[in-house]
């Protein structure tokens, strides 16, 4: 069933590919003409053209690209001349390491006021959990991360913005990306936390967790050991959409914090037309995606014996 | 210094002979009393400058023929030096060019100054200068500023001279060589490698990664001796306004630029920063298709440069950091401004007036708008369509993407927003956008009267002719062009407190002319 | 009395006057109605009156605002005085006036969008849970390959190629949005289509669209509304964003996104200006959820506390 799974991720991989490709050839403009902006002139631009190949029919540029990405060379930035696996090794490790910092803080949190605001279903912490939550997601995000760097930053605390360079070390990593971690939490713990306590009282109703309850177990025993390892498929689910948002979606607190993640890159090369940069890091998103959500079917799948054995 | 001392050379009645050595006299006048250098308290060396722009992206090339904004242009300033330095006050400082002269203004000889090594440690030579300059010329050249150079029609060494041969005569020469694009850089076989960072100027690149920061260490070969007083430089691309501001208040960065208007008030009752404001020839423009109607007729263009507030958008969209326009492109920095002219105000009635006189009652445009053009270009905008509603002037604001801007709308839309950010030389002004099918003509305007008077004024001698065909050129652009010009923008930047700056700061570009990282100090 | 103490007096007078209004309720209504207001719990009663309210704010608009969407009424940024009661905006315009029209424009937009995005996305999720086979497999990998796209960067890739008229938005957004709807659904309803019913409505001969509409649908519908609920604040997030990268709506339109953005810096000097549209999305989003968690904890048969 997983080899089945790869396979399909794999074809996807290749659909995205086409998808953005087909996009970006669609926007106006190219390459040559957004590197020249403003002072283009018909006739340096016809020379740019030819000197970046972008004069080949858009099949057969495709058809380059994918050769070359099928052997593993991913070429290079056009606009730039620098091998793309250059441009985004740093940057894919600074993306991957927010967003882990940003899961540990925010699913333990949303995991957490999730099962109690379950447990305590209808009091008036479960309605403050909600309402805090719900009105943390519904600030943008540049709006939360610039009031976290008004209470927080302008008083010292952490600093504005990230600079990271070789030199520094885990513990200054972790102090600089606080804020920019903090603001993602906000953002996603809302979403997790209102589903894993809908899953769980979606169960609670459940006849095998009404005999729990007329055995006189404890609620809280109920919660945890009945309802929620029932519960963990669609919590697991809906944790892995989070963390592949993590990953892939964060331009907006990337630019707050001038963060240099894949996220800027995506929008710059996008806006430049620098299509080998763009479908690199188009594909790492779909992996990325492809993979967290390969990765929660797995362990939904562990999570529950039934669904193990249902084909 | 062939040439010490002239007097200022305004307002006489020169030789043709006097005017071409005019510049390169008042250049070596500047190296004797070094310009920018004119503050009483005493310069420190040392300290880290860090500077944060809303600048910059992932795709910034290294290629000087494909610079185009802030960052890359401060950059280079950082690691670079030219042929020509503009002084702070405006005049031309040798750089490394000694001096320069013509006898005809066809011919021009600059003397390369000797002695000085490129970071790698090399000499520079003659040779080095002309594949500087052919970088940007020849079938293959992909420069932006291919076209300006065209004008040239032979680059040689002569000793250790440059001389430079010109299709006609100009008299402006030597301030197209201070042009930005042109940093002199090591050329192996004839040719300069456009992804080095190599050069002779003040600081030596130690880490550049596009987009996101640039670090520097000083030059300790450096061949100037008042300048460059930074240990190290370090310019950051910071995108967002808010996170700019948030970097100056907490100390992350020392300067910064764009401040948004709106907090220029607010960041000064901080305390902790000082906004410089320079008046400069930049100005933000709201080009009109000529060719077609409605704009074919002056008497509709002539009712929508009546149709709009220009003071109240000076104080709202530039914050009061700027100076109304008169829909002239050469602004009050420039030698031949026109300041005398009859000033445009808001004037509905007139609006309707001219509208009258092209046989329409009102009028429905499309005035299509991005921050892309300038910093509050869809305000700007949206305030120009509120006060033309006055004159019975619908104006119906299209706000379209940033991406693609230049490309999809600058000159395929009738009515857009547009800024220029100023020529030093009236000529290279006019030249650009306003001669008759000039590439960046975004007007599409064309003016027998004007082109003959640009092409007499190129080569004029005569100061008083010269000035006055400029005056004439600038009363045909405001009254019968097809560009609305409401202002000029001053360069905005706030600096920490801790830094020392010149009391003249350079206005022909941002950042006291890109040099602030050689003519700054720690206080 | 300062802003945070004139926005709990604000909340907690909301509160006090949905009490009064359900109180009223249970006193005079009968039948049904009495019974739906009898186990309505007080966050239920706030959500409606706030939705109420933006409703008829929405409505109402121009007989509301003191001035015109658009009018330039005075100097920038003015302060909170008699004339202006929330101050002016960049340029301007009434603060107060364009709030009140942004309710109308964004709640607009915001529920064309969503419930575009979900008669797509759930008829399709359904169709596909229902048929099964190639038809599922096309439009599951179609979904997937398009979710794999991040939906800021799948958007500004759209807006930019279409523009971004109001029209345009809405479709784009909607376009992404159904993704994830049309994954919801068919998850859904893939646990019902092995239902006996469904079986015994396939044996009677009944057609596909009889048996959404009248089998499948009316089970599936609390996990939709559910998510409803979050996908429509989330229309005002995305519009935010979109302003962010310079693709918001097109002025003169007053809408809450983009003012947001339009007077964001200003919070970095502790400025409460930003926080007003920020705080009308917010209310909303409490509101219209608090009356779909009450709506399914009715679904969920659950009948304690």
């Amino acid at each position: 069933m997983i080899l089945t799974r790869v396979a399909l991720g794999i074809g996807l991989l290749f659909v995205v590919s086409l998808v953005i490709f087909w996009a970006t050839e669609l926007l106006p403009g190219d390459l040559a003409s957004q590197l020249l902006g403003q002072s283009a002139t018909p006739e340096t631009l016809a020379a740019l053209r030819e000197q970046l190949g972008l004069n080949d029919p858009a099949p057969v540029r495709y058809w380059n690209w994918l050769s070359g990405a099928l052997t593993g060379d991913f070429g290079v930035s056009l606009a730039t001349n620098r091998p793309i696996a250059d441009l985004i090794g740093a940057r894919l490790g600074n993306t991957v390491f927010l967003a882990l910092y940003a899961a540990a803080l925010s699913v333990p949190i949303a995991l957490t006021l999730g099962i109690l605001s379950a447990l305590w279903r209808n009091s008036i912490f479960d309605r403050a959990a909600n309402a805090g939550a719900l009105g943390a997601i519904s600030l943008p995000e540049f709006f939360v991360a610039y009031i976290l760097v008004l209470w927080l930053a302008q008083t010292g605390l952490f600093p504005s913005m990230v600079r990271i360079n070789p030199t520094t070390t885990m513990g200054e990593r972790l102090y600089m990306t606080f804020l920019p971690a903090l603001t993602l939490t906000l953002v996603v713990t809302a979403h997790m936390m209102r589903m894993t306590r809908a899953a769980i009282i979606n169960l609670m109703a459940s006849p095998y967790i009404e005999m729990a309850r007329l055995k006189g177990l404890s609620p809280l025993r109920i919660v945890l050991r009945h309802a929620l390892p029932n519960a963990l498929a669609p919590i697991i689910n809906v944790v892995a959409l989070n963390l592949a948002y993590l990953i892939t979606g964060v331009v907006v607190v990337e630019v707050v914090f001038v963060y240099p993640g894949l996220g800027q890159l995506m929008v710059d090369a996008v806006s430049n037309r620098d299509i080998a940069v763009v479908q690199a890091v188009a594909l790492i998103f779909a992996t990325a995606y492809v993979g967290l959500n390969l990765i929660a079917d797995v362990l939904s799948t562990l999570s529950n014996p039934r669904l193990m054995h249902r084909r | 210094m062939k040439y010490p001392k002239l007097p200022a050379m305004a307002n006489r009645g020169v030789s043709r002979r006097g005017v071409l050595q005019g510049a390169a006299a008042l250049g070596a006048a500047g190296l004797i009393l070094p310009h920018g250098v004119t503050s009483a308290r005493a310069q420190t060396r040392g300290g880290t400058f860090r500077i944060g722009l809303g600048h910059g992206s992932t795709t910034d090339s290294l290629d000087p023929g494909l610079w185009d904004n802030l960052y890359v242009q401060t950059f280079a300033a950082a690691r670079h030096n030219q042929l020509i330095e503009v002084g702070a006050d405006g005049q031309l400082v040798p750089e490394m060019a000694t001096s320069w002269e013509s006898a005809d203004g066809v011919t021009w000889v600059f003397g390369i100054r000797e002695g000085v090594t490129f970071h790698s440690g090399r000499t520079v030579t003659v040779d080095d200068v002309i594949a500087s300059i052919n970088h940007h010329r020849g079938e293959e050249a992909t420069s932006a500023i291919k076209t300006l150079l065209s004008a040239i029609s032979d680059v040689r060494a002569d000793g250790q001279n440059l001389v430079i041969t010109l299709e006609a005569a100009n008299a402006d020469l030597p301030y197209l060589m201070t042009d930005y694009h042109i940093p002199i850089m090591p050329a192996t076989d004839g040719r300069i490698d456009p992804a080095s960072t190599d050069g002779v100027g003040p600081y030596i690149v130690e880490s550049y990664e596009p987009g996101v920061q640039a670090s520097l260490t000083r030059n300790p070969n450096y061949w100037k001796e008042n300048r460059a007083w930074f240990d190290r430089v370090e310019i950051l691309s910071i995108l967002d306004p808010a996170a700019r501001l948030n970097a100056l208040i907490t100390g992350e960065v020392h300067l910064i630029d764009q401040v948004d208007p709106a907090t220029i008030g607010m960041l000064e009752g901080r305390g902790v920063a000082r906004i410089l404001s320079i008046p400069a020839n930049a100005h933000y423009v709201f080009p009109m298709d000529a060719r077609a109607a409605p704009f074919s007729d002056n008497n509709v263009r002539l009712a929508l440069k009546y149709a709009l507030d220009r003071q109240a958008m000076v104080d709202t969209i530039l914050g009061g950091h700027g100076a109304v326009s008169n829909d002239n492109p050469i602004g009050p920095a420039n030698r031949y401004f026109f300041a005398d002219m009859e000033q445009k105000g808001y004037d509905p009635d007139r609006a309707r007036f001219h509208l009258r006189e092209a046989g329409l009652e009102s009028l429905d445009v499309t005035l299509k708008a991005a921050d892309a053009a300038f910093s509050g270009a869809v305000d700007a905008a949206s305030m120009f369509s509120e006060n033309a509603r006055a004159a019975g002037i619908n104006i119906t604001v299209d706000r379209v993407p940033n991406d693609g801007y230049w490309d999809n709308v600058w000159m395929k839309e009738p009515f857009v927003a547009s800024y220029w950010g100023g020529r030093a030389v009236e000529d290279h002004m006019f030249t650009t956008a306003y001669a008759t099918g000039a590439d960046w003509n975004d007007s599409f305007w064309s003016n027998e009267r004007f082109d003959e008077l640009l092409l007499a004024a190129r080569s004029e001698v005569n100061e008083d002719l010269r000035r006055e065909m400029y005056h004439e050129m600038q009363q045909i652009v405001s009254f019968e062009g097809s560009v609305v010009i409401p202002m000029y923008n001053n360069f905005v930047m706030a600096v920490a407190n801790g830094v020392g700056t010149p009391e003249q700061i350079g206005s022909n570009w941002n950042l006291d002319g890109f040099r602030c990282v050689e003519r700054w100090w720690m206080a | 009395m300062g802003f945070a103490a004139t926005v709990t007096l604000g909340l907690a007078g909301l509160f006090a006057l949905a009490w009064v209004i359900r109180a009223g309720g249970r006193a005079v209504l009968t039948g049904q109605s009495r019974s739906l207001v009898n186990d309505m719990p007080l966050t239920a009663a706030f959500g409606l009156l706030v939705i109420l309210i933006y409703a008829i704010v929405a409505i109402a608009a121009p007989v509301l605002a003191p001035f015109p969407e658009r009018e330039i009424v005075g100097s920038q940024f003015q302060a909170w005085n008699a004339e202006h009661p929330l101050g002016t905006d960049r340029i301007g315009r009434d603060m107060l006036s364009r709030l009140i029209y942004g309710a109308r424009n964004t709640v607009g937009i915001a529920f064309a969008t969503t419930a575009l995005a979900f008669v797509v996305g759930s008829i399709l999720g359904l169709w596909a849970a229902l048929t099964g086979g190639w038809l599922d497999q096309l439009l599951s990998r179609f979904v997937d390959a398009l979710m794999a796209i991040p939906a800021l960067i799948f958007s500004l890739l759209l807006l930019t190629i279409f523009g971004t008229s109001v029209l345009s938005l809405i479709l784009v957004i909607a376009a992404v949005d159904a993704t994830r709807v049309f994954r919801l659904a068919r998850s859904v309803a893939q646990g019902i289509v092995v239902m006996d019913y469904i079986e015994a409505a396939k044996l009677r001969g009944e057609g596909a669209w009889f048996l959404i509409r009248r089998e499948i649908l009316p089970n599936a519908m609390a996990p939709l509304v559910a998510e409803f609920g979050l996908r429509f604040c989330f229309v005002f997030l995305s519009i935010s964003s979109l302003s962010f990268l310079g693709l918001g709506i097109k002025p003169p339109t007053a809408d809450w996104g983009s003012m947001v953005r339009d007077n964001a810096t200003l919070i970095t000097f502790g400025d409460v200006t930003p926080l007003l549209p920020a705080g009308c999305i917010a209310l909303l989003t409490v509101a219209v959820n608090f009356v779909v968690d009450w709506q399914l904890h009715r679904a969920s048969g659950l009948k304690e506390g």
